[in-house]
């Protein structure tokens, strides 16, 4: 066991250089110039913008600069904001436990009404509930997801006044509640959907009808033998999806309001920031690649058919 | 160990269908039966199969000859139908169907006009990341060893961006944003998933004992490839391609509303319903239309893949 | 004890029916799927029955609705698309399809116990093998986690798995095949029930440990005087440890019989087509004797008898009417115990 989690993160070293390079080279190598957006539409002065540059490196050659970039890095310098000049690492340490949780309230949305749902709907197969439910997940997989987030905020937010349509306050639960049901939703969506089909393809495993054969109750079947084994997929997608919501936040923050790591990097973009791009994702890289080891151990134990060596 | 084919399970987590190649039911009529011809026969009877793919070859109808549908300009506004006549939906077909958006464009017409960037979109991201990523994912299955991992590495980076945070970076950077840039875009960062459940319906088709027989008989490395593994290892990749070619419609219209989807000038679903969020609250009309045909677009090439994943599985009918 | 004699005690008269030893009384049974296609005839009107202590073989090619009877005892079947339309089940004077769902739980794994053929997907992968036999224990019997892992061990134990109190919280992979299939055998056994119903117990196994297993079963079936009902396609595993035998042949039976008047005088051209394609060593060099054609398609059975299309003997009257299962007797009349053809040319079969 210790061998492979050393093994694994070994392996996580080419790939966390790579995406970081490769997100590196898409800000970068892109046209659009950041330094001359600090003029906004008037016209830049050419000698200001080079002394920028020149100041800030920008004028080296790309694989220079990236080995610039991860010299800093594994130092824990992130950098500066061209506007500003705000190192980045506070920005992303203010934004950061924002994000989280609001992730985390999402990802126990997920969870708890996911797993429920598509539990409900796999073991009732074919009943007016299971038809319910699938048409709820399809719904909400093919809705974009802002329509969900402007709707919501309309109705709870404006309408009947459930909620505050904007978050003041980031540390406050009840006022996250609405923006985290909305980051969950698709989540939640495809969480459902794949509990219902792993509950339906095992309840017609040759074990299940070993636990009928058995005389077990109906409940204890349904929790310790077809649970038991459905929900495997379902918490491999778990585990991967926190990295995902942290991410993926850019818009939900964008309506409600919050000022999270989607605000951080939509300002990143709209600005050219590249640094903060490469920051907020390699920070993200980081939280997937361990997420997804994590999952890989998880998996081992609730599987033990697998063995890691 | 028995064959748990050594994935990562992180991969099976997504919706990997899994396809298994044997026969229906025994107690069913015998007679040869392919898994196709099955699935086929199977598809014909579900009513919600036969409702997605009509809905499907009636949009891709609308976004080949939107001129059948309508014949109003799309982009001729006139402000005196500001908001007008709001919706009439007693008028089948006729431009005040939908109502008028803020600028007096008719939103029928927009609908109509809209389908063909929207579509050309989810079908032009999901042939590119079909054919690269399956490429990608045939390849490191079918080889294994050194590709494999440097395959799949490459694949796990581009995994690590997330989707739609990558297509905003490389967005961002064109100021003209046709339909090639998008789909460009998108499918960049698409072609991963494919490339993972490619990958995975290789290995396990690559152990299957009628590949070991083509083996034995002396059939060629492409042989065996195209021949066997590449028709077996398919079924999966179509199933998941067709449900993500409705995301990639989704997406465009989540970028749309980010201000980094197509151009003002262009009709597109997610130009308009971004455009339709801003009067959402006293005409909300002008988002519902828009929203509700690109939500039936989506909701039938999903529908159509879930109907294509359980006539594919026995397991699951 | 030889199974002769085994044979001899067991006429079965009907006094008996009242007193203990009929445990199973399996009467005009029928069950058909709802598919697609239309309604497949799985079994039709199928009768037999069970003492305590005997052994009854149930014989028939994969179709014959050998597994779905079993199914039907058991409980099993999934219903929809599976559908009982007629036929009784009575376990031990009560018929057990007019009982509530409820009391068929608490009868089956405690009365009534199930084998199945491929021990490693009918064990639970993800729960070890000293769990799911403690559950039996623990659901039936109320006993806490820790006595039904010691009655597990004790168990496995009783099945001669070597070193049970080591192997008691592995995983069913973990086994081996002969292994796996005796943990199953040792979950039947746990409650100790009145009737065990085995699904092709040895099929799957390697040929070896197939008469490791049988024995096994066929030993503690003797300690514990229960009744053993034996599905199987073999012939070879049933003349060691059946005392009858019911061929069944798409969904009905054609021919009972103890089991060794079977093998010397089969009733019906099914069954002598059976036994003749078993290889032979003293018929070396000669062809091995196969039955034509295929078994029937369920969603159309030929009119008449079922196997007329395959019979060598096949009349026009075969191909009208459904021949019914007779007693067979001796070319005086003598009464042959417990042998019933159901062929309209039983006669010429066993005594032409």
């Amino acid at each position: 066991m210790g061998r492979y989690v050393a093994r694994r993160l070994l392996q996580m070293i080419p790939v966390f250089i790579g995406t970081t390079l490769l997100i590196f080279l898409m800000v970068n190598a892109l046209p659009g110039d950041p330094v001359k957006a600090l003029w906004g539409d008037k016209p830049p002065d050419p000698a200001q913008v080079a002394q920028i540059k020149h100041d800030r490196g920008l004028d080296l050659p790309l694989w220079e600069q990236y080995l610039h970039y991860m010299k800093g890095l594994v130092q824990g310098d992130f950098g500066k904001t061209i506007a500003g000049n705000r190192p980045i690492l506070d920005e992303i340490t203010q934004a950061f436990p924002v994000s989280m949780r609001l992730a985390a309230m999402a990802w126990t949305f997920e969870l708890v009404v996911g797993i429920t749902l598509g539990v409900i709907a796999g073991v009732r197969r074919g009943r007016i509930i299971d038809t319910t439910v699938t048409f709820f997940t399809l719904l909400v997989i093919s809705v974009p997801i802002f329509v969900f987030g402007l709707g919501f905020q309309l109705i709870f937010g404006n309408e009947l006044g459930w909620v505050k349509p904007t978050v003041q306050d980031s540390e406050d639960f009840q006022q996250l509640m609405l923006p985290a049901l909305v980051l969950g939703l698709v989540g939640l969506a495809y969480v459902a959907r794949l509990t219902r089909t792993s509950i339906k393809e095992n309840r017609t495993a040759d074990y299940m009808r070993t636990a009928v054969a058995k005389g077990l109750p109906r409940q204890r079947i349904v929790t310790r033998h077809l649970l038991r084994n459905s929900l495997i997929p379902v918490v491999t997608y778990l585990g991967t999806d926190i990295g995902a919501l942290m991410g993926g936040a850019v818009i939900t923050e964008g309506i409600f309001n919050v000022t999270g790591v989607g605000n951080l990097l939509f300002q990143g973009i709209a600005r050219r920031e590249g640094a903060i791009i490469v920051g907020v994702v390699t920070v993200l890289v980081i939280v997937y690649l361990l997420a997804s080891l994590l999952v890989d151990l998880l998996y081992a134990v609730l599987d033990p058919r697998i063995r890691y060596a | 160990m028995p064959d748990v084919t050594k994935t990562t399970p992180a991969e099976a987590a997504a919706e990997t269908p899994v396809v298994t190649m044997k026969p229906a039911d025994g107690r069913e009529a015998g007679g040869a039966r392919s898994l196709w011809s099955d699935a086929w026969r199977d598809l014909r009877r579900r009513p919600l199969f036969v409702i997605s793919a009509l809905l499907i070859l009636l949009v891709l109808l609308v976004s080949a000859f939107p001129g059948l549908f309508t014949s109003t300009d799309p982009g001729s506004g006139d402000l005196q139908k500001h908001f007008l006549g709001s919706p009439n939906l007693g008028h089948f077909f006729q431009e005040d169907w939908f109502g008028y958006d803020r600028q007096g464009r008719s939103i029928y017409a927009r609908v109509v006009y809209g389908a063909r960037n929207s579509v050309m979109v989810g079908v032009g991201v999901t042939l590119l990341v079909t054919f690269f990523g399956g490429l990608v994912g045939m390849l490191a299955g079918y080889f294994g060893g050194f590709w494999d991992s440097l395959l799949s590495r490459i694949t796990d980076v581009f995994f690590g961006i997330p989707f739609l945070l990558g297509a905003m970076v490389v967005l961002n950077a064109f100021t003209d944003r046709n339909v090639w840039v998008i789909t460009g875009a998108l499918a960049f960062l698409g072609w991963t998933q494919i490339a993972r459940v490619m990958r995975g319906a290789v290995i396990t088709t690559k152990h299957a004992d009628y590949v070991m027989a083509a083996k034995a008989l002396g059939a060629g490395t492409k042989r065996i490839l195209f021949r066997h593994v590449l028709p077996n290892a398919v079924a999966p990749v179509i199933v998941v391609a067709t449900i993500a070619l409705g995301t990639y419609i989704v997406a465009e219209s989540t970028l749309s509303y980010l201000g980094l989807g197509f151009g003002s000038d262009a009709v597109s679903w997610g130009a308009d319903i971004s455009d339709a969020t801003q009067d959402i609250r006293n005409n909300p009309h002008t988002l519902i239309f828009p929203a509700g045909m690109l939500s039936i677009t989506v909701l039938a090439f999903i529908m159509l893949g879930d109907a294509v994943r359980e006539a594919l599985d026995p397991k699951l009918r | 004890m030889t199974i002769t004699e085994k044979t001899a005690d067991v006429p079965a008269p009907r006094s008996g029916e009242e007193k203990s030893g009929r445990l199973l009384d399996v009467k005009d049974l029928h069950v058909e799927f709802h598919t697609r296609d239309g309604v497949v005839k799985a079994v039709n009107g199928v009768n037999y029955s069970v003492d305590a202590g005997e052994t009854l073989a149930v014989l028939g090619e994969s179709g014959s609705g050998k597994s779905v009877t079993a199914q039907a005892i058991m409980g099993i079947l999934d219903m929809p698309p599976g559908k009982i339309p007629q036929g009784e089940i009575i376990f031990r004077g009560q018929d057990m399809l007019k009982m509530s769902n409820e009391e068929r739980r608490k009868i089956r794994g405690r009365k009534i116990a199930m084998i199945f053929q491929d021990a490693l997907s009918s064990l639970n992968p993800v729960l070890s093998v000293g769990y799911q036999l403690g559950e039996m224990f623990r659901v039936h019997e109320g006993l806490s986690r820790k006595e039904a892992k010691a009655k597990a061990i004790e168990l496995m134990d009783r099945v001669k798995i070597p070193a049970a109190k080591e192997r008691v919280s592995d995983y069913p992979h973990q086994f081996s095949g002969g292994m796996r299939q005796r943990i199953m055998i040792a979950m039947a056994l746990a409650l100790e029930p009145d009737l065990i119903i085995a699904d092709e117990p040895t099929t799957a196994l390697d040929v070896t440990v197939q008469a490791q297993v049988m024995d096994l079963l066929a030993d503690l079936q003797r300690e514990y005087n229960m009744g053993l009902i034996l599905i199987t396609h073999d012939l070879g595993v049933v003349a060691d440890v059946a005392d009858k035998i019911a061929v069944m042949y798409a969904g009905r039976i054609v021919e009972t019989a103890p089991v060794h008047e079977l093998y010397k005088r089969p009733a019906h051209p099914y069954t002598r087509g059976l036994l003749d394609s078993i290889p032979r060593l003293d018929q070396k060099g000669q062809e091995l004797y196969a039955i034509k054609g295929l078994p029937p398609n369920l969603l159309k059975i030929p009119s008449g008898c079922a196997f007329n299309p395959r019979c060598p003997k096949a009349q026009d009257i075969c191909r009208t009417e459904v021949p019914p299962l007779v007693p067979v007797t001796e070319r005086d009349g003598a009464e042959l115990a417990g042998r019933g053809s159901a062929c309209h040319f039983w006669k010429e079969t066993i005594h032409g």
